[in-house]
């Protein structure tokens, strides 16, 4: 009996030695620059390259030595916990209302999506069809979607945002392909949805129920996540096909006032954002599948697989914006509310 | 021979051979689907690319970092729960209070609501728009978004894991044991440290051993106050769902099946002292 307790004390005592020299080995080294790049889900391998790439430019150019910390989550959780205090020098996220969010706390100053070119949006993404290897269904473009006995894997609008681009996609391909006529583009949507067997909650789910569940025929994807799927799932198992015309998503990338000025680095975080917009940077988001703003400072090869095609914005007049289009599109009652009814064939 | 069989006695755990295997081929298929098949799996999973990819994606950086971390909050976070857990349980057991039963609601509570909403409670105690956050920051000092913020939830959530173990088993055990003592001139500490703790060891061991795995599995909590900022406030749990959203599945397995070790050794470790201090006599039900 004695023996156990004494025994607790030296343990207690080992693990307290144990915890200060693990508690000092995470404490960061202050002695070189530091910046917090708090970015969306998809962007891992992209940003883990541009830092690396980044941090060189700046110790040549004379700069610090330069670490940059990164935070992946969902995009809109990502602005809320830098809304709570997360101490993000710059912000790169999916969707432009998950920066004005954090505008609106005056962390970010208002006009932040016109200090960096393209809408402070240094890389775009569109929409594309990952099919099962050698296109068996012949599927080229978003009218062969709803041919013959095709089936569509894409997440439901109503709950994931990635899904909305799918939907937006194809509605700017029907409004070009009947010149406008509202009742065929919902004709066509309605037909769409008809085709998808199951509407998962998120793009992870969809890709999950097309690549391991073997359901249906085409995936609507984004383009960075139809090859990185491609990768996982097996290069041979999938064929991407990219269609003429698409939406471009562009998300954007801001830097957040009250912590560079706080902290005193404003200057390499400006640096860091406008680099991605350099040769390098481009060059650097078009190997990770990301459509580079500046198509003329990339390499023509790594061009090749991100084909030049006709991209209609969120801002076109035909959708209005998100302020507009949300309600309109996907709000209680709202158009896809009208077209899709679940289980009707 | 009526009256024969009326004599006989029947064991009352004897069931018929039929009525045996059935049940226990029933708990076996119940175990083997919902216990094992599942380790099996992740282990599996993590050495599909083979034994040098599963030690790739632990000797990487950040997974070794989330390592570190979990390990350091769980040193932290365990011996402050077991030193309140202790003093609570003693309390509760040996004294009679007022507000007593109010005291036990108290430490059940985390149990009772949602890790989520545990985390949900820093952030509003220590975010930007709170009254604390910003008074500590001008001092220098960062709670949410660091590793405070992930001890504190993880205190929190694993916080009534001891007592809970001790309340009971020092409830069935009196106060004649400590009254002796006490009656023959033991000071209080004395009482404490060489009648108490020896008669509570196992349910205390077993109580720590829990704590411990939920410390280090913990991820709702932690998941809202870290800020997952890799290589840096990243738990393990959350490496492993950052991972897999990654299609990185290998890694995220590795990870996984690190944690589940963890736990198997912690296990082990339960097991091995039971049966070196005397078995059947851990915690008077375990």
């Amino acid at each position: 009996m004695l023996n156990f307790t004494d025994g607790i004390g030296k343990r207690l005592a080992m693990l307290a030695l144990g915890m200060t020299l693990a508690a000092g080995s995470i404490a960061p080294a202050f002695a070189e620059t530091q910046l917090l790049n708090v970015s969306y889900d998809p962007t891992r391998e992209l940003y883990k390259d541009f830092n690396a790439a980044f941090a060189k430019h700046w110790k040549a150019e004379g700069g610090d030595d330069v670490t940059i910390r990164q935070s992946h989550g969902g995009s809109g959780a990502q602005a809320r916990s830098v809304i709570d205090g997360l101490e993000a020098d710059v912000v790169t996220l999916a969707l432009e209302s998950d920066i004005n969010a954090i505008q609106k706390t005056g962390k970010i100053k208002e006009d932040w999506r016109t200090r960096l070119p393209n809408n402070a949006s240094p890389y775009t993404s569109t929409i594309v069809f990952l099919v099962r290897k050698g296109n068996p269904k012949g599927i080229k473009n978003w009218g062969d979607l709803v041919k013959g006995d095709v089936q569509i894997v894409t997440p439901n609008p109503k709950t994931s945002g990635g899904a909305r681009w799918n939907y937006l996609a194809a509605w700017a391909w029907a409004n070009e392909e009947f010149k406008g006529d509202q009742d065929k583009i919902k004709a066509y949507i309605a037909d769409l949805y008809k085709r998808a067997p199951v509407l998962d909650t998120g793009a992870r789910g969809s890709t999950v129920t097309f690549a391991q569940r073997q359901i249906g025929d085409v995936l609507l994807a984004w383009e960075n996540e139809a090859y990185l799927a491609g990768e996982e799932f097996g290069k041979d198992a999938f064929d991407i096909v990219v269609p003429p015309i698409s939406i471009l998503a562009e998300p954007p990338v801001a830097v957040v006032d009250a912590t560079v000025d706080a902290k005193g680095t404003r200057k390499v975080a400006e640096a860091y954002l406008q680099y991605l917009y350099s040769d390098e940077g481009q060059n650097i988001a078009a190997k990770h599948f990301y459509r580079p703003s500046k198509r003329e400072v990339v390499q023509p090869d790594l061009l090749k697989q991100l084909p030049d095609i006709k991209l209609v914005t969120i801002d076109d007049p035909l959708f209005g914006g998100w302020k507009k289009a949300q309600p309109e599109h996907f709000g209680d009652g709202g158009i896809f509310d009208q077209i899709y009814k679940p289980g009707a064939k | 021979m009526s009256n024969n069989r009326r004599i006989s006695f029947r064991n009352p755990a004897d069931e018929s051979f039929s009525t045996k295997l059935v049940l226990v081929c029933l708990s076996l298929v119940f175990l083997g689907f919902f216990l094992f098949l599942p380790l099996v799996v992740v282990f599996v999973e993590a050495f599909r690319k083979g034994g040098e990819a599963y030690y790739e994606a632990l000797a990487e950086p950040d997974a070794w970092a989330a390592i570190r971390l979990t390990l350091t909050v769980a040193a932290i976070a365990v011996p402050l729960n077991l030193i309140f857990g202790l003093a609570a349980s003693w309390a509760i057991a040996k004294f009679e209070f007022k507000g007593k039963a109010f005291l036990i609601t108290l430490i059940d509570l985390p149990f009772s609501i949602s890790p989520v909403i545990s985390g949900l409670v820093y952030v509003l105690l220590f975010g930007t728009g709170s009254l604390l956050g910003p008074w500590l920051k001008s001092y220098g000092i960062e709670i949410l978004f660091a590793v405070p913020g992930i001890v504190l939830a993880t205190v929190f959530v694993t916080f009534p894991f001891v007592a809970r173990e001790l309340i009971p088993l020092m409830q069935d055990q009196g106060t004649g044991d400590e009254e002796a003592a006490l009656s023959l001139g033991a000071s209080g500490w004395q009482t404490f440290w060489y009648v108490t703790l020896p008669n509570i060891k196992w349910g205390l061991l077993y109580g720590v051993l829990l704590c411990n795995a939920r410390a280090m599995g913990e991820f709702g909590a932690v998941s809202v106050v870290s800020g997952r900022i890799r290589g840096l406030t990243n738990t393990m749990p959350l490496h492993v769902e950052i991972l897999y959203n990654e299609y990185n599945m290998v890694a995220a397995f590795a990870v996984a099946s690190l944690l589940a070790l963890l736990a198997l050794v912690t296990l082990a470790l339960k097991t091995f002292l039971e049966l070196r201090f005397g078995a059947g006599n851990a915690g008077g039900r375990h």
